[in-house]
């Protein structure tokens, strides 16, 4: 039986690649379309507060490309993901590349291909969501990490004060 | 700036990947310890304990404390707390996207009941 969790938990399996987990109450098939259609995907990968996905192409089959782009709605700044899909086995696996577009944010992320791997393991009426990024070095991972810690702080604290005011502690 | 920070979490995150260097911090979470002190719960020799040492010293995770004779290690909470801070704010933007895709899928799961696509009940339904 696997451990459901409501809340995102984020871990570093080893020093090149970190890990989120998190459990949705719908079947997998829902959950996998929900990771894989476009149209889907637009409304709910939006980052922080206050940007938008106004690009979301995806063709999802081995050796097809993707490319998400996001947007700032006060400032227009623009960054961006692509890569393309090795892994497609629905409803269960899906393996990328990820490529780092800095846009006009800035391009202190790492150069390289990140792999991202996600599993949908189906369990009771939940399907546990896990998400692999191997950044491939752990310069590329701390890079990475660095760039999260800086850029993002004080929107992620606010993002965080709203969730904690929203949520009761379990 | 970034580089510091980077190199910081990087030391942080190295020093905690090992088993030994965890226990070492539980130890010292309780109050601070010689290295003799350290060394004796564990199966290795006093000369890998104070490897282990030097690589949580270097991530600033311990200090050496005063008394030059016992030189006792102590816990330094702030590179812990900047670790612990990253993965919480990379939960907490993950976890603002994963509550909108909860909305979604309930959403997705009212919108394609069982009589349109002979798709198998879902348990919401089944509960009304």
């Amino acid at each position: 039986m696997q451990t459901t969790l409501d809340r995102a938990e984020v871990t570093q399996p080893s020093d090149r690649e970190v890990q989120v987990k998190r459990s949705f109450k719908a079947p997998q098939t829902l959950v996998y379309r929900a990771y894989t259609e476009p149209t889907l995907v637009q409304r709910w990968l939006l980052g922080p507060p206050g940007w938008s996905m106004p690009v979301c192409e995806m063709d999802v089959r081995v050796g097809g490309r993707y490319r998400w782009r996001w947007r700032n709605n006060e400032n227009g700044a623009e960054f961006g993901f692509s890569g393309t899909f090795r892994e497609v086995q629905p409803p269960s696996r899906l393996v990328h590349t990820e490529a780092y577009d800095p846009g006009t944010v800035g391009d202190d992320f790492p150069k390289n291909d990140a792999i991202v791997t996600v599993t949908f393991a189906a369990g009771g009426d939940r399907t546990t969501v896990t998400t692999l990024v191997d950044f491939g070095s752990k310069q590329a991972r701390d890079a990475a990490v660095a760039t999260g810690m800086t850029d993002g702080m004080e929107e992620s604290y606010q993002l965080l004060d709203r969730l904690l005011a929203e949520q009761p502690r379990a | 700036m970034k580089h510091n920070a980077s190199t910081r979490l990087d030391a942080t995150f190295l020093a905690l990947a090992d088993p030994t260097r965890r226990a070492i911090l539980a130890r010292l979470a309780t109050g601070e310890a010689s290295v003799t002190e350290l060394a004796e719960p564990f199966s290795i020799s006093q000369p890998a304990i104070s490897k282990h040492l030097k690589v949580l010293e270097r991530a600033g995770l311990i200090s050496v404390g005063q008394d030059a004779q016992r030189r006792p290690r102590r816990l330094e909470g702030t590179p812990l707390a900047e670790a612990t801070a990253w993965l919480e704010q990379h939960r907490a933007a993950w976890e603002a996207n994963f509550q909108r895709l909860d909305g979604l899928l309930e959403e997705m799961q009212r919108a394609s009941p069982a009589a349109r696509r002979g798709r198998q009940q879902t348990a919401r339904q089944k509960r009304r």
